[in-house]
Parts: C-alpha cells; structure tokens; sequence
C-alpha cells in the first residue's frame, strides 16, 4: 500500500478503489492516430476526437469534476479529485484534450461566475464536448499582461469587442475562449475585466501560427464587433486583474482547486520525455564522439544532476503540504511553474550531448533515435519556459512575493 | 515501512527546532560571533580554537547531543530528523561547537552495535564530545582508506581533515589491521596522541590531523567491520552535514535580501533591479531543493534505508552546489562591503566552502550515484 493509501479518509478509499476498477477496464489503449507530445500541440482532428471520446467516458465515469457539486456537472464528492488523478496516472492513462477548460477557465467560472453560467458551461467543459482556448496574450501585452489593447465597450447589457490576441492555443477547435481585455482606459489595472466568450460569435476568426518544430497548436485571434451578453462576465466591471490571477495561479499549479489530470501513457510513438528514466535508456544506446555516451563522466555528471532536480521536485512537493516546514506559504508553490518547465528544457537539452552528431536526426529520419522526439521536445521545451508568464516574469514574482524584493511594475 | 506525509518532522522536532532558533539569537547573534572568532584578520594569525565551552555546556544541559542516543544508552532516541533540524539551526547562527561531530560519532556508533560502543555512547550522553578520524592524508571518503594501523591493541599512523578535533574529548579512529579496517576509541587526551591543528579559512571550527603513536585503544566496531559501520552511517552524516548548509544559505539569502531592499543605487534600492532579484531568486530555490533532499534522506534513514543513501549523496550534491553559490551570490551582491573583514558574510562564505568538500562535494556524490543510477563504470 502506497503511503497516499494510507491517509485515504473512507470516502477517498472507496472512490480509490473504484477508479482502480473502472480504469482496468475503460483505460482507451493504444491510440489509433499519433499524439502530440502535450496537450499544447494538439492539431490533427483526429487525434482530438480520439482524446475527446476518452474525456468523456472518464468525466461520465466520475473522474473529472469529482469534487464539483452535482448540479455543476460535478461528483459532488470531498477532495477526490486528487484521488482519480493519482489513479489515472498511476494507470498511464492519455491526457486530456480540454486542458484549458479544465486548467485554466473552470477555476474562475467556479470562483467568479454567476449561478447561472457555472450551470450552463460547466457540465460540457468537465465532459470535453466543449473545448476552451485563453484569450490573454496579445502583441502588446505578453510579460506586462495588463497592458491589454482589447477593448470591451458596454452597450446596455451587451458588450462590444475589437481586438486582437495571440498564441492561443487550441482557438482552432475552440467552442469558448476566457477574455482578458479592457473595458476603461482610466486605468491599467482596474480597466480589465474578465469574459468569457463563444468562438462562434459573429466577428470572431481564427489564424493558425505555425511554431519553430514545424507544428501548429497555436493562433492568432482576431475580435471583430463581436457582440456578448454580460452575463458572461466573470467578476465585477474593473475586476478583471484579480480574476485573471486566479486563472494564473492555477495554471502555475499554485490555486486551491484540485485540476482533473490524466497521463504518463508511455506508447511506442509517444516517449515520457519529461522523465529521467527515457533519457538514461538513450544514454545506454547512444553513442558521443565514437564513445558510448553512458561511459562519458561529462555525461553521466550532468545526467546525475537532472535525476536529482526530479526527485528534489517531488520532495519539493511533498514538503509544501506541511505548512510547519515552509517559512512562507506560497514560496514553494510558486516555483512549480519555472523548475517544472527549466527541468524539462534542461533534460531535453542533455539528449543533444548524448546523442552527439546523431542529434542532428528529426521526426521525419527513420535513423533518429527515439524518432527524433528529443530534439522536438528541445524545441517545444520553450512553449513552457516563455508560456503563463515568462520565466523572468515567474522569478518578479518569487522575488516580490516570497522575499519582498521592490516590485517591478 | 512507508514515507511519511511530514518527513517523520513530529511536534517535539518542531519544538527542538524553534527553541535552537531562539537559543542561537539570544546566544550567538552574528555580531557576537564575529567578536568572538573574527577579532584578528592578520593572514599569518596564530592557528587558534575561538568558542564558547560554556554554551557547549549549556547545550549538553539541553540534552541536545543526546537527540541520536538511544534511550538505553542513556539518549533520547529520536528520529534523525531532530538532528537535521538541530544541524539546521546550527547552519543558519554559524554556531562553533562539536555538536555535529558528536552528532556524526553517535551515528557510527550506532551502527557499530557492540558494547564497547554502547559504552561510548553513554560516555557522550555524560556530556563528552566526539569526533570522526576517518580520513586519510589523500582526503579520501572511502570507508576503507585509512593510515592508521592497528596491532597487538595499539594505533600507529595519522588521521586528517578531523573536524572540531580541540573541542572533542573522544575520537572514533578508523585502523587497519589484517583483520580489514576497524573502528576504535580513544580520549584525546590519551597518551601519544598528538593533536596538530590545522590553520583552515573557516572560523567557525577547527580541525586538526592527528598523530598515533603506540595509543591504547578500544575496538568498537566487530573485527573488520569498521568500514560497514562508516558506510551505513553515511547517509545520516551526509544529511546533517547538508542540514547545516540550508541553514547557512538561508542565513546568507535572508541577510542578502535584507541589504537588496535598503541599500539605494540610482535612486531605488537595488532589489528592485532584475540583475539583483533573478540571482536572490535562484539561491532560494536552490536552497528549497537542497532542504527538501535533506529532510527525504534523513526520513528516509529510518522509513526506507535500501534508499537512504542515494537520497543523501543527492541532498549532499545540491546542498553543496547550493552551498558555494548562496556564498558567492551574496559576496557579490553586497558589493565592496561584502567584500570586507567587517561585514559578516564571510564568516559563512567561509563555513559553506568548508562543508562542501567535507564529507565529499557535489561532483565526488554524483560519480557515486552514477554508478547506481545509470551504470557502474
């Protein structure tokens, strides 16, 4: 029995076993179509309705919102959702397709929402039949966020929306976006407000941005007089700052709502490469400079010292849940985001020492080891590093909010 | 057994753990303790031992050197983690004492499990301090290396690199015979034992090599079995070692930090500037790893020991790398002052750079899990 068992209160274990059971039986299996290496990249249609018709049948099966109250499109169960996440892991499930439903906008919605909303979309973000997209990021608002260009005029109970965002992932597939955008140019801060936004709205058009691997995932959103309805606004008028650090903090893994998280399926096509455990098996195959990379002290150094970052960031974990050993509440939360995504860069980085000149092969070279998934995951690595807020910007805040350095804004 | 929520961390470690706190800033501020060990910077000074036996004492009537004694010898029998959390307080005041060799030789000691060793033990749960003369003039960590010799119940040879040896009154001596390397006690006051202190940059121990000639001494470890005992103390001796090293680079982060947010350069204090915030920033979360690795391997020691000394080596690499980069960030972000005698940041500058070689640095710990991680070379 793990140790995570064993503090199961008897609702928890019941559930446990429960998940265990129905995973035995409903986990999807092999993919028929080729995954990305993350949610991030998602582009072939296919794919998304294979993860999507596994979505579902995990939320029907109560996996996903467990803890969200009936009435939501929830469990209505007490802090289970962290149960069916460490089975679902556990079971090397695939991940799921509405990340940023599930990451990004159900925490506001539930948090900021009117009744009435939460009742309307909830339900189909939980199950993945509506996929959501993040409308924060535009040309001139990247690091310095609140320097929103995006104007919302309001029209009796309507608002009036022109603008333009960027890098928004899955926008292609989208059925709704969260908005962050001006509605007063009085203020930089108290001018925002929140939305949220359905992508089918007359005005709303979408153009695919193609990044540095040669994969799509991303776009540019353009707002035409796209007219909204108030009640999806989330917050008050003005609020929009304080309700967009709230999706912020949960998409840095520092909010209170527990996110529904599948994954670690470990498939022929699709290599873990954000574990030491694949990089060590190169390591043995590979060889540098004529010379089998393994024997290399340079390498095995360098390899030595990432297994070591990984397990401190599971120790990172397991020491933030005991407020006793944590001098400042938020001080290990908010270094999830940056050592998580400099890991991964990092660990990606090392396969080009390993493989040496063989790390010149990509995706579409039958010789590249791995099928040239180290070298992609290099270069998909800085989606995570310059994404939800730059790593320069993850360390204003460490330094602001956790040492009480000067603020830079 | 299993691992623990909480690293095994239960109220009477807190409670140890805040009351060192407040012992060490009401007993050893940082000024005090530049008074006392920094009062000649001369670069050919006389090679002396500055602390404070009375505070030792007071330590003693704390009954802190007994937290790693087991109760039948006279100790308390707590889990390692309450040394950990002591070592980690000792770090953060800079603290001259032989707690932490007392703390090491308890370790040894207790994986020796004989009687004379039972014996020892219950000498130092009297008050008596110890330490390791386990190192070889090569500096070598290897449990076997050692030039002493033992025969017919006399140690011949020398030991190096013996931490707080002028503060000890015991030392555990590792000696070869052709049984293998054993493991013996003597006084240091014991005849032919000549104690040479060594002239060492940090000043807040000392150490010493010491010299055997024909010294009684008693066997404390089975016949051979000198190096097992060493090797399963390791972990535990590597995780305080690192405690102590948290606790320093807090110590160096906290004061740094401090002086970001008062000292004023181009009208604004200097905190303000990204070249000043991103490196105080690194040193924190540098320090976070290295604390969150010491306090696994030291809950690991007694939960899951088959794992407990690939968790230390790894607590001691990123403690020592932690070490020599919280020490350098805060030289250099003080400025000119840093760089002074007058300013207190060197007396941990010093003490990190010390314990990063000791026991082994970041490089020499990860050489070693390579070869149970990836593969043996």
């Amino acid at each position: 029995m793990s140790t995570a068992e064993n503090r199961d209160t008897p609702e928890q274990a019941e559930f446990r076993a429960y998940c265990r059971q129905w995973l035995k039986h409903n986990h999807p299996g092999e993919p028929p179509v080729s995954l990305p290496q993350s949610e991030l990249e998602l582009s072939d249609p296919h794919a998304l309705e294979w993860l999507q018709a596994w979505q579902r049948s995990a939320y029907e099966a109560g996996l996903i919102g467990s803890d969200f109250a009936t009435e939501h499109g929830g469990g209505g169960r007490t802090d289970c959702q962290r149960i069916a996440n460490q089975e679902m892991q556990a079971a090397k499930t695939p991940f799921f397709p509405n990340l940023i439903g599930l990451r990004m906008s159900a925490p506001p919605i539930l948090l900021h929402g009117k009744e009435e909303v939460k009742r309307e979309l909830l339900p189909k973000l939980l199950s993945g039949e509506e996929i959501w997209c993040q409308g924060f990021s535009e040309p001139g608002a990247g690091s310095d966020l609140a320097n929103q260009q995006t104007f919302a005029e309001r029209k009796g109970d309507e608002w009036i929306i022109n603008g333009h965002k960027v890098w928004t992932t899955m926008a292609h597939f989208a059925s709704w976006m969260i908005l962050l955008c001006r509605t007063s140019k009085d203020d930089k801060y108290k001018g925002l407000s929140y939305f949220v936004v359905p992508m089918k709205s007359e005005g709303v058009s979408v153009r695919p941005l193609i990044k540095m691997t040669g994969e799509t995932g991303f776009n540019e959103v353009f707002f035409e007089n796209v007219v909204l309805d108030d009640r999806y606004r989330l917050g008050e008028v003005g609020d929009g700052w304080q309700v967009a650090m709230t999706t912020l903090a949960h998409e840095r893994g520092a909010g209170p709502i527990v996110i529904p998280q599948a994954g670690g399926m470990d498939t022929e096509e699709k290599l873990d490469v954000y574990n030491t455990e694949p990089l060590i098996a190169l390591a043995k195959k590979s060889y540098r400079n004529g010379e089998p990379a393994a024997d290399d002290p340079g390498v095995r150094d360098r390899l030595v010292q990432l297994i070591i970052r990984e397990q401190a960031i599971k120790e990172n974990d397991r020491r933030q849940r005991v407020p006793e050993l944590n001098d400042h509440p938020a001080r290990l939360a908010l270094q999830h985001k940056l050592l998580g995504s400099e890991f991964a860069q990092d660990l990606a980085q090392l396969s080009y020492d390993i493989e040496g000149i063989g790390s010149s092969l990509y995706t579409n070279d039958p010789n590249a080891l791995d099928g040239g998934q180290w070298p992609l995951a290099y270069m998909n690595s800085f989606g995570m590093t310059i994404a939800a807020g730059t790593n320069e910007i993850q360390r204003n805040i460490l330094g602001e909010r956790v040492l009480g350095l000067p603020k830079t804004k | 057994m299993t691992q623990s929520k909480n690293f095994g961390f239960g109220e009477d470690e807190m409670m140890l753990r805040d009351a060192a706190r407040k012992f060490f800033a009401d007993n050893c501020p940082p000024d005090q303790l530049h008074r006392l060990v920094a009062n000649n910077p001369d670069i050919h000074r006389p090679i002396e031992n500055k602390w404070q036996p009375e505070l030792w004492q007071a330590i003693c009537e704390l009954g802190w050197h007994l937290v790693c004694i087991p109760e039948d010898c006279g100790g308390i029998g707590m889990p390692l983690v309450a040394a950990v959390a002591l070592a980690e307080e000792v770090g953060k005041a800079a603290f001259p004492s032989p707690l932490l060799s007392t703390f090491n030789s308890t370790f040894v000691l207790n994986a020796c499990g004989t009687n004379t060793a039972k014996q020892t033990l219950e000498s130092i749960a009297n008050g008596r301090a110890a330490t390791l003369a386990i190192t070889n003039q090569k500096g070598s960590w290897e449990p076997l290396d050692t030039d002493v010799r033992i025969d017919n119940g006399k140690l011949t040879g020398s030991a190096w690199f013996v931490q707080d040896a002028s503060k000890a009154d015991l030392l555990v001596v590792s000696a070869a015979s052709n049984d293998g390397v054993g493991l013996y006690v003597v006084n240091t006051s014991a005849t032919g034992v000549n104690i040479i202190a060594d002239g060492i940059i940090d000043l807040t121990r000392d150490q010493a090599h010491i010299e055997f000639n024909h010294v009684d001494a008693v066997e404390v470890s089975a016949p051979g079995k000198g190096g097992e005992a060493i090797s399963q103390a390791m972990p535990a001796i590597l995780a305080v070692t690192s405690a102590d090293m948290v606790g320093a680079g807090e110590w160096l982060l906290q004061t740094t930090t401090e002086y970001a947010t008062t000292r004023v350069q181009f009208e604004r204090p200097i905190g303000f500037f990204q070249a000043v915030k991103h490196p105080l920033v690194n040193v924190m979360i540098e320090i976070d790893q290295a604390k969150s690795l010491t306090y696994a391997a030291a809950s690991a020691y007694h939960e899951e020991p088959e794992r407990a000394d690939i968790l230390a080596r790894m607590a001691k690499s990123r403690a020592s790398d932690m070490a020599a980069f919280s020490a350098n960030r805060a030289v250099q972000l003080h400025g000119g002052i840093g760089f002074t005698w007058e300013c207190f940041v060197h007396l941990y500058f010093k003490r990190q750079m010390h314990n990063r070689s000791l026991f082994g640095d970041g490089e020499y710990q990860r050489e070693q899990l390579a070869n149970s991680l990836i593969a043996p070379l």
